[in-house]
């Protein structure tokens, strides 16, 4: 019998070609690699230039999502004249997934989303795996059990030509949440507020494991939301034990495991969650049940305060970080202890990989339903894939956007990072249920609070940062 | 790629903010491009010009525009330096501005991995040291400090010197030019192997 061993332990011993020696990282073998336009040019010219091939393009999978245009009137050709730079980026990684044979969903492919959405949806990112991308937020893929990461452009380049990094073992940190939510609280909650609890650099070093009755009560797409962000606690990947909702979900996805292979797949997928007794380099636990709804205020995410609260006086920062605070209100237009329920707002953003899944727009449609949207108020609502923004159109949410005064858009990244044009003026307020609120994310001198769905619908018929509780009763 | 890092003086550009994410650092209506270069003009754009418009107005007070911070080529940083997306844009600009090294208390885990990459060391101090190094630049700014990477040390300002750690395999690439790349290329059996030991459970081409 083995010593126990934790989820994140089992899957690393897995993928291990060398193990880590004196002075010498190991080399992880990576089941899946995702690829989108932003940073992957750099990386193909990489393996041009040394005459390398692709060496698993079977195990590579391509979209594009960060600066595609997300008016339904922009089509290719108009793409190129209105973001020449855009689009000659597009063009690059169609050149490059062409002449390596990497599958690649191009605007119009109706596989295509953002590059977090589609991974789950289409069963390729599956437990015990290994999945990386160019992008922080391929910590979402964890909510499967697999150990998912972002890494940099010379990183992508490494695994193109020999799908294996070079890695040095993180840390473990069971983040465990106990307890039942409270109605009107969900999974960006949760997430919200264990950043606010660990800091933003809380999780440096360490990959999160989230456990507990909240995280077990969660559906898949709940448990993406919670993974997604731990980057924003500094971890660079979150995990979620694989369950009967986990397998539930997978069961019949285009890239998942069929028939034998399916009970094969289950039968060792159990294997992998946290044995009893395991230990976690550290562990830190909330209580669930006593969580609100949660609205960022400052230009971090770990700046996070209860909606019903206020921002923090400057005697409960600390006096080294309190130059810094002072900075963030600045740049929010914002004052201690000044309370954020009742802020007019001018922009809600629906979307983004955090949450522009279907159950997220199924929870802002229902808080919008036969309600419109506060007059002067800007809502977009920005599907993650197409096939999401396909279900919701049969599904007839679409339809209730559409009625309540918002605006429904092509799947992309959008105003998550405004690469694509969608952006806010200086100035201007959004709620936004994307995950980063730093300064001029959403556009240049745009102020974002972050909040869930149900925030973010609530305050798109008022106009105001809203508690959603008291919209729904 | 990266240049070979030994020893380097040189006076400080102090940014006493913590939690910099890559974002200020880089924003990402630079990410357009498809090459390495042409970043350095939006490096910290948004705190550098007004309306973050490198053809415009630069604002006075920010560091990188203080004639006695125009040659640091040591960015003094605060806590958390680098936090956020994964763009390796971000030490591309810094290099490309001229940036040959950042001291802070920490920083995030990604930028630290791309920073090493790009020849840009990331130099982990104390708060006392990191306090001192502050006050040392506020004091005068022509203070000099010397990042030695083959002893792991810094030498401060007032005299003296602290070490620093830095992960022994960037620190070996650094110094001797080992390419990563290349070094991984040279497990093409062992991978193999491992490819023959694990067969995939996925093919990406069926979906």
């Amino acid at each position: 019998m083995s010593r126990p061993r934790t989820l994140f332990e089992k899957i690393w011993r897995r993928h291990l070609v060398a193990t880590e020696a004196e002075g010498l990282p190991a080399t992880l073998y990576v089941d899946l690699h995702l690829v989108h336009e932003v940073t992957s040019p750099q990386a193909f010219t990489e393996l041009a230039e040394r005459g390398l091939p692709v060496r698993r393009p079977d195990l590579t999978l391509a979209t594009m999502d960060h600066s595609t245009p997300t008016d339904p009137s922009i089509d290719t050709a108009k793409l190129r004249v209105l973001d020449p730079e855009g689009s000659a980026q597009l063009d690059r990684l169609l050149a490059n997934c062409e002449r390596h044979g990497i599958p690649l969903y191009a605007m119009g492919d109706e596989r295509r989303g953002i590059v977090h959405v589609i991974g789950p949806e289409l069963g390729a990112t599956q437990p015990g795996m290994t999945v990386v991308c160019g992008d922080s937020h391929t910590s979402t893929h964890g909510a499967v059990g697999a150990l998912a990461f972002g890494i940099g452009t010379s990183e992508v380049g490494h695994v193109l030509a020999t799908q294996c990094l070079l890695q040095h073992r993180p840390k473990t940190y069971e983040v465990r949440i106990d307890g039942r939510l409270q109605e009107g609280v969900v999974a960006k909650d949760i997430i919200l507020a264990v950043i606010a609890r660990l800091g933003i650099g809380g999780g440096t070093g360490h990959v999160f494991e989230y456990t507990g009755e909240a995280i077990r009560a969660l559906d898949m797409e709940g448990r993406m939301t919670v993974c997604n962000m731990s980057i924003e606690g500094g971890a660079r990947a979150g995990l979620i034990a694989p369950d009967d909702v986990t397998f539930a979900y997978l069961e019949g996805r285009p890239m998942a495991p069929a028939g034998d292979a399916w009970e094969g797949a289950v039968d060792d997928w159990r294997s992998l969650p946290t044995d009893d007794g395991a230990a976690y380099d550290r562990t830190t636990t909330l209580d669930g049940s006593a969580l609100e709804p949660m609205v960022t205020y400052g230009t971090n995410p770990g700046m996070a305060i209860p909606i019903a609260g206020a921002v923090p006086e400057d005697d409960a920062i600390e006096p080294e970080k309190r130059a810094s605070f002072r900075k963030a209100l600045d740049y929010m237009a914002l004052e201690p202890g000044q309370q954020l329920q009742g802020k007019p707002i001018d922009v809600v953003f629906v979307g983004s990989c955090t949450n522009s899944r279907y159950s997220d727009l199924v929870a802002a449609a229902n808080v919008l339903r036969g309600r419109k949207v506060a007059d002067g108020l800007r809502v977009l609502i920005v599907p993650g894939s197409d096939a999401v923004k396909r279900q919701a159109e049969r599904d007839g949410l679409a339809q209730v956007f559409v009625d309540a005064g918002a605006e429904w858009r092509e799947a992309g990244c959008s105003m998550c990072l405004a690469m694509n044009g969608d952006q806010l003026a200086p100035g201007q307020y959004a709620v936004s249920t994307s995950n980063r609120n730093f300064e001029g994310r959403q556009g240049a001198g745009g102020r974002t609070f972050l909040a869930s769905p149900l925030t973010a619908a609530a305050s798109a018929i008022t106009g105001r940062v809203t508690d959603v509780r008291e919209v729904l009763s | 790629m990266s240049k070979s890092f030994t020893r380097f003086s040189g006076t400080m550009a102090p940014l006493p903010i913590q939690n910099v994410d890559t974002d200020q650092i880089i924003p990402a209506s630079y990410l357009k491009v498809t090459d390495r270069s042409g970043l350095a003009s939006g490096l910290f754009c948004r705190w550098r010009y007004r309306d973050g418009d490198p053809e415009g107005e630069p604002i006075a007070d920010f560091v990188l525009n203080r004639a006695e911070h125009a040659d640091a080529r040591i960015l003094l940083a605060g806590d958390n330096f680098g936090c956020g997306s994964s763009r390796e844009h971000a030490p591309w600009a810094l290099v490309g501005y001229g940036f040959r090294a950042v001291i802070s208390t920490s920083f995030a885990d990604i930028f630290r991995s791309n920073s090493l990459k790009n020849g840009l060391l990331v130099v982990p101090v104390t708060e006392e040291v990191s306090a001192s190094l502050f006050d040392a630049v506020a004091a005068d700014p022509a203070a000099e400090v010397t990042i030695d990477l083959e002893a792991q040390t810094l030498s401060l300002p007032a005299g003296g010197e602290t070490n620093f750690e830095v992960d022994p395999f960037a620190r070996r690439c650094l110094l001797d030019g080992t390419d990563q790349l290349g070094y991984l290329l040279n497990q093409a059996s062992s991978i193999q192997a491992f490819e023959a030991a694990h067969p995939a459970r996925l093919d990406t081409r069926s979906g």
